[in-house]
């Protein structure tokens, strides 16, 4: 493990998030923007949903020759002049980056947006040992200043404010004029960009993610729209990649199979701004880029899930659409869930990487309404996932905690009337809808003992609740 | 065990296999020298006028501008029209592309440097090495004639894109690319570039003019 988890006090988490009114404001952007997006874009394409087919087919295969694509990508990147190390777990990445960067002399490193980064909790490591890491994405920059988690794995301010993050700049940005207007949000990014522009220039080393490498050619592809992510790897004299062994893929055709379901699934652009490919470091008739081009494969677990229920899990591709889809996401927001990765994929992979004991809670953190998989581009059966990790609970020792916590979530949320009644119109407009055609479930989440023997009639898209408030509105 | 061959013979255990049954690694090495392309949406699949049509179409949905001239010969003084139409000041940076330095610059009153952009530039231009219709997206390669730079650090950068380099889809681009560099081979930098710099980290608000170019502008040739 690495970076400090509140995950056990998911409950307690979420409460103190249910009250908290900048939060709730701020989520109101999640649910209103994201899933808009998302639709119009796939109904724009006649073929997104055999994309997402050919997108899961790809990561399938990948993961079942994994060791095979990792060697071949390992020789390509050395063939062309870069150098790959690869790391058991978050020690093992945070010892050889630093070693990196004093290689380089670094003082500064600025960093593009990475969740393995996060997972590996660079950015405290490298401050501990002289280094000053550099968040360049401006979601990212601004939680930095706050010293906090990323509340959302593609908009990691998503919890904020424009006025908190206005208080944050005045706090921060000293030496410019008290007096100056931050009232609008484009002034703040225009501030942000100043202050960032002259970072860029002067660091010596720059930390990418990637959200692809690519075997065929010892490529690392990075998605972004700011442009902070290349503006962090072609100045400084040394480009680090850091990536998890899954993010491999065989081919740049397969890349671009899956990357025609990232964007739209993410923030519902046809193509994110900027898509980049980049293959060792510069060359000799290159007149920028940087001189060196390390990649960082980092285990951290992911080994150990192939195999196992959990290698689904390993498709994922980040994109962020299962929290946005999600109504406990948009009740309580990233931080509740006490860790790196929020939402149901968080919910699924957070126990994988730090133990079920210490987030046991998540798989929980559900309605069962099945909205993540429905939207899910690698088809990801988060659902089904989660429920394992409960009937795995319940096989070790801690299944009677197990029931209770379950029940007790429920109760958690059946006490607090606004958000039972927010969190279950959800759950039934997306469960009438899905069992609409058969009109009937074999299996509901929490009523195991019911649906055993015998199916539970398919609501038909409202909560009693909503339809006692209706059909009491229409009589008065 | 180093830790390359720990997490090697880790996922080797997990998926039950050695990594030397001959079925698999064939497997493998199969799909990495043919590169299947899988599903090309129909929607690239056209070409002649609807091609550029529908490249100029996705480029304005992308929030870039467009332009067409009919030659070579016609770019710098489109260039310098659009940069007085926007205020800007009339100073370009370039890399060493040949077919940028072939234009006739002299005729505008432009005032050009050459090289990479160290953050000073205001406005750049590049040479495209594709487009791609399907999302309007600009393929950019980095090298002297080039440099990536310039396609970040400037405030306005104008990208001229040949009307025969505008392919329909992503895989037509890297057929070409495997031509060019060789198959298995790539030049250090591939940057698809689709429309300006943006972010909407403030409240989900769309801002353009994040960290890289507040304005692009493309140059169709025809030619
Ligand atoms: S689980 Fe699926 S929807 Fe969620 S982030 Fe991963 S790929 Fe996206």
């Amino acid at each position: 493990m690495s970076v400090h988890s509140t995950s056990p006090q998911f409950k307690e988490n979420a409460a103190r998030a249910l009250s908290d009114t900048q939060l709730q404001r701020a989520l109101g952007n999640v649910k209103q923007g994201f899933i808009d997006k998302r639709r119009k874009a796939v109904e724009n394409l006649p073929e997104f949903e055999a994309l997402r087919d050919s997108a899961r087919d790809i990561k399938n295969h990948t993961l079942r020759h994994l060791d095979l694509y990792l060697e071949a990508y390992e020789a390509k990147v050395k063939a062309s002049g870069g150098q790959v190390h690869f790391a058991r777990d978050a020690e093992e990445a945070r010892a050889i980056v630093l070693s990196l960067c004093r290689e380089a002399n670094a003082r500064t490193v600025t960093k593009g947006k990475s969740m393995i980064a996060e997972e590996i909790g660079i950015n405290e490591h490298l401050e501990a040992n002289g280094v000053t890491p550099i968040e360049t994405d401006l979601g990212e920059y601004i939680i930095q200043l706050r010293h906090e988690l990323p509340s959302h794995i593609i908009a990691p301010a998503v919890h904020l404010n424009a006025s908190q993050v206005e208080q944050d700049f005045r706090r921060v940005h000293k030496d410019l004029d008290p007096n100056r207007d931050l009232s609008q949000p484009v002034q703040l990014l225009t501030e942000a960009r100043t202050v960032l522009r002259e970072r860029f220039l002067a660091a010596d080393v720059g930390i990418t993610g990637a959200n692809f490498l690519v075997a065929e050619t010892g490529t690392s592809v990075i998605v972004t729209n700011e442009g902070n992510g290349d503006l962090t790897q072609i100045l400084p004299k040394t480009h680090i990649v850091l990536a998890s062994i899954e993010k491999v893929v065989p081919t740049l055709e397969d890349v671009s199979q899956i990357l025609r379901v990232l964007a739209r699934s993410a923030t519902g652009q046809e193509m994110s701004v900027y898509t980049t490919f980049s293959t060792g470091p510069r060359r000799s008739s290159d007149a920028d880029g940087p001189e060196n081009y390390h990649v960082v494969l980092i285990d951290n677990g992911r080994s150990a899930m192939l195999g196992t229920s959990f290698e689904e899990m390993l498709r994922c591709i980040r994109c962020g659409a299962c929290m946005n889809h999600c109504p406990i996401y948009h009740a309580v927001g990233g931080h509740a869930y006490g860790w790196v990765y929020p939402g149901p994929m968080g919910a699924v992979l957070t126990p994988s990487l730090i133990g079920v004991d210490q987030a046991g809670h998540l798989p929980n953190a559900s309605t069962f309404c099945g909205r993540c998989e429905s939207v899910c581009p690698v088809r990801i059966p988060l659902p089904k996932l989660m429920r394992h990790w409960r009937d795995r609970e319940f096989e070790h020792h801690l299944s009677p905690a197990t029931f209770r916590s379950g029940l007790a979530f429920w109760g958690f949320f059946a006490k607090r009337p606004a958000l039972y009644r927010l969190v279950t119109r959800a759950a039934m407009a997306s469960l009438g809808w899905a069992g609409r055609s058969k009109g009937r479930f074999n299996w509901l989440p929490l009523a195991k003992g019911w649906t055993k023997s015998r199916d539970f009639p398919a609501p038909q898209g409202e909560t009693f609740q909503a339809r006692w408030k209706r059909e009491r509105g229409n009589n008065a | 065990m180093s830790a390359r061959d720990d997490i090697l013979s880790n996922i080797r255990r997990s998926l039950g296999v050695t990594g030397r049954e001959t079925i698999r690694t064939q497997i493998a090495e199969e799909r990495l020298e043919r590169a299947p392309k899988g599903l090309i949406p129909a929607r690239g699949q056209v070409s002649g006028e609807e091609r550029i049509a529908l490249f100029k179409a996705q480029v304005e949905s992308s929030l870039a501008t467009v332009t067409e001239v009919s030659s070579p010969a016609d770019v710098p003084q489109s260039v310098a029209s659009f940069l007085r139409d926007h205020n800007l000041p009339a100073t370009l940076r370039m890399g060493a592309d040949l077919r940028l330095k072939a234009m006739p610059w002299g005729e505008t009153s432009l005032e050009i440097s050459h090289g990479p952009s160290a953050g000073k530039d205001l406005n750049a231009v590049s040479h495209a090495y594709g487009g791609v219709a399907e999302t309007g997206s600009l393929v950019m390669i980095s090298g002297p004639e080039n440099p990536s730079t310039l396609n970040f650090l400037p405030d306005n950068h104008i990208i001229v894109v040949s009307a025969k380099d505008i392919a329909g889809d992503y895989e037509a681009v890297w057929s070409k690319v495997r031509f060019t560099f060789g198959k298995g081979s790539m030049p250090r930098t591939v940057n698809w570039i689709t429309g300006p710099s943006r972010s909407g980290d403030i409240e989900q608000t769309l801002l353009l003019g994040a960290h890289g170019p507040r304005r692009v502008h493309v140059v169709i040739v025809r030619d």
